[in-house]
């Protein structure tokens, strides 16, 4: 295909477009961002993914201008912007509300930002109408901002955002007002609009799977830290903690203790059972403590036996969640330990070949599970 | 039927307390000025019958009214009124919309305490709030002492009795319908606003002129109206601030009545009065009207 992969991150002669420099922000006593360093790259869509009251947003306001840094230095283009105000920033945001004004039809919104860096009436009128036909919004340049649907409103804001054309935009929540359908379509259209303007965009979401859908690079935070920043697959495929496995999709976890085994480990998780195992990048001390994370979807289940995994256990069908596509087990293991179990439901329910109280084998292969210290 | 009857309340309530109050002061505005009780004929006297009635309407005319603009202290009081209402609704709105935008920014655990301040002096009689103000302005009144006493001034100020202690009085008095509309207008204000203004390159003032002042233009014009309206027709404040060269229809209307017990006369001055104010009074309604379709 000869396209190259974009991932500035791992090209050592890419220069970042923002640079956190030991940022440390506290409101009184509470520390919501606790001495953070990571980099931003020019076109990247980055997500801020974490719980409510992770720092995401402080995080966001500090690249707005709204709050400044308690320590540290944020770079944008290898300048610092502590001293410069939110007005002069060549960064927009998008912000959860909106934020449109109500006394202002669409076409004067995004008209609104280009006024005021006294452009010319010519130009201000080609980029609004350039803006209105991204966000396919032409017809409703005319409409007060009451007048027009949630999701059209959502692409006003949008549309105001990008009307300045920042070096970057920061977007607040962009779907959490959207209903479930919409919010998927307009994640795509995000996407295509990123990649058509060549902006970089940074995203606060508490949907994981927004993240996941929409950034190229997505920083799990928890308490003003970011656990791990890295692209989708990676986050999911290998989490660097039981915070960060938990956090993103569903997982058992399996705590117990790593012998080295071959190219793998042993897992000793329950006296008198067999271990399981498993390889992994990160090395163990014999005896360690460790954790096994495990996806559903990994985990195969069998009424037999299956003779080529080494990972095999019997248990019996406690739960069983139907999602339609597909099916969650839940099941639990002589030793009282949970684990889920997925399939995809290629068949009609009635002919599903498992039911509750149904002993049945779970397996997955040397690979599928990875152990994690922490 | 039970829907008629809903809409037939009100209506009862303004017929028997607007309209037949109104229809009778505009009969007495079209009888004569008589030396009897009540001072003005034709009186109504239904036991003639249906000659009665005729002869009542027959003496009917509109003498009054031709008066009113036959002597030009009357016109000159419309305008009088008209002038300082106009003044001091402006002064209200200058006074009163920092207080209101304060109140608005102030923390939320504070907001209680200063809307019961603004409140307050409902509490208290109008009247002597009034009176108290002629303590405050006199020439031997606690301002004027207070700035002898500061050395601001050698001599004493006359303000009572002069224009500046009615607007003063008149600003004071409806303060807060100035500001409790405006402070509801800015209070609702969705606070993102001002940061998104910020953020496409406002600066705070004009985030100001271009976001919160239109914003909260229907509370202004609320606010300017339920001033303007009855300032109009003010009459308290004039007289007992005033003195005798402030002109206001008001008080014009009080002399007429009660110095002169020409109830006629004085009630073709309400008449008109009330047709000056109808125009206001339906701005404001449609104002009113406007806001709540934006609501919706």
């Amino acid at each position: 295909m000869g396209q190259t992969v974009f991932e500035p991150w791992n090209d050592p002669e890419a220069k970042p477009l923002i640079q956190f420099k030991n940022v440390t922000k506290r409101f009184g006593d509470f520390t919501a961002i606790d001495n953070q360093t990571f980099d931003i790259y020019e076109r990247e869509f980055f997500a801020l993914l974490g719980p409510s009251g992770c720092g995401k947003t402080t995080m966001m306001r500090m690249l707005a201008g709204f709050e400044k840094p308690t320590e540290g230095t944020i770079l944008l283009g290898g300048q610092d912007i502590a001293p410069i105000p939110p007005n002069k920033r060549a960064v927009n945001m998008m912000f959860q509300s909106y934020a449109l004004f109500p006394h202002l039809t669409v076409w004067d919104n995004i008209a609104f930002g280009l006024r005021r860096d006294g452009k010319s009436k010519e130009e201000i009128a080609a980029r609004v109408e350039e803006m209105l036909k991204l966000t396919r919004l032409t017809q409703f340049a005319r409409r007060k901002p009451h007048q027009i649907s949630g999701g059209q409103r959502q692409r006003v804001a949008l549309a105001r955002s990008l009307a300045k054309a920042p070096k970057l935009l920061l977007l607040d929540e962009p779907m959490g007002a959207l209903d479930a359908k919409l919010r998927t379509a307009t994640q795509f259209e995000l996407m295509d609009i990123q990649e058509k303007t060549g902006t970089t965009f940074v995203i606060v979401t508490h949907d994981q799977e927004e993240a996941m859908t929409v950034a190229s690079r997505v920083a799990v935070m928890d308490n003003g830290r970011i656990i791990q920043a890295d692209t989708p697959a990676r986050i999911y495929e290998n989490p660097n903690s039981v915070y960060v496995a938990d956090f993103i999709g569903e997982v058992t976890i399996i705590t117990g203790r790593a012998y080295k085994s071959g190219a793998g480990y042993e897992i000793h998780y329950a006296e008198g059972t067999a271990p399981f195992y498993a390889e992994s990048e990160t090395g163990f001390g014999d005896g360690e403590t460790c954790h096994l994370a495990l996806r559903p979807e990994k985990v195969a289940i069998s009424a037999e036996r299956p003779e080529a995994r080494r990972n095999a256990v019997q248990g019996e069908i406690i739960d069983i969640a139907y999602l339609g596509n597909l099916s969650t087990y839940h099941v639990k293991l002589p030793t009282g330990q949970m684990i889920k179990a997925q399939t995809a439901n290629t068949r009609r329910l009635s002919r599903r070949d498992f039911t509750w109280e149904d002993r049945v084998w779970l397996s997955w292969s040397d690979t599928a599970a990875v152990l994690l210290r922490e | 039927m039970g829907r008629l009857f809903l809409i037939a309340l009100p209506f009862a309530w303004l017929l028997a307390l607007f309209l037949v109050p109104f229809l009778i002061v505009l009969k007495i505005s079209l009888s004569d000025i008589a030396l009897a009780i009540p001072p003005y004929t034709p009186t109504l006297d239904l036991s003639e019958g249906w000659a009665g009635i005729k002869a009542f309407f027959a003496e009917l005319d509109f003498e009054n009214f031709v008066f009113l603009t036959t002597d030009d202290l009357y016109w000159k009081s419309y305008l009088s009124s008209l002038r300082i209402a106009a003044l001091s609704t402006l002064l209200t709105l200058l006074v009163g919309y920092p207080i209101a935008y304060g109140m608005a920014n102030a923390p939320d655990h504070w907001r209680p305490t200063l809307m019961m301040l603004v409140i307050l002096p409902f509490w208290t009689s109008f009247l002597i709030r009034v009176y108290s103000w002629m303590g405050i302005l006199s020439t031997e009144g606690y301002l004027n002492q207070i700035l002898l006493w500061l050395g601001l001034i050698t001599e004493p100020l006359t303000i009572l009795n002069t224009p500046v202690a009615v607007y003063i009085g008149i600003v004071y008095t409806y303060l807060p319908f100035m500001i409790l509309p405006i402070y509801s207008a800015l209070e609702r204000m969705d606070g993102s606003l001002l940061e998104a203004a910020e953020d496409l390159g406002c600066s705070r003032l004009s985030a100001f002129w271009l976001i919160t002042v239109p914003l909260s233009k229907n509370g202004i014009i609320a606010g300017c109206f339920l001033v303007f309206i009855p300032v109009i027709g003010e009459f308290v404040i004039p007289s007992l601030l005033g003195g005798s060269r402030t002109l206001m229809i008001g008080k014009v209307l009080w002399e007429e009545f009660f110095n002169n017990r020409d109830w006629p006369v004085a009630s073709a001055v309400a008449v008109i009065l009330l047709l000056i104010l109808i125009v206001p009074i339906v701005l404001f309604q449609m104002n009113e009207q406007k806001q709540r379709e934006a609501d919706q």
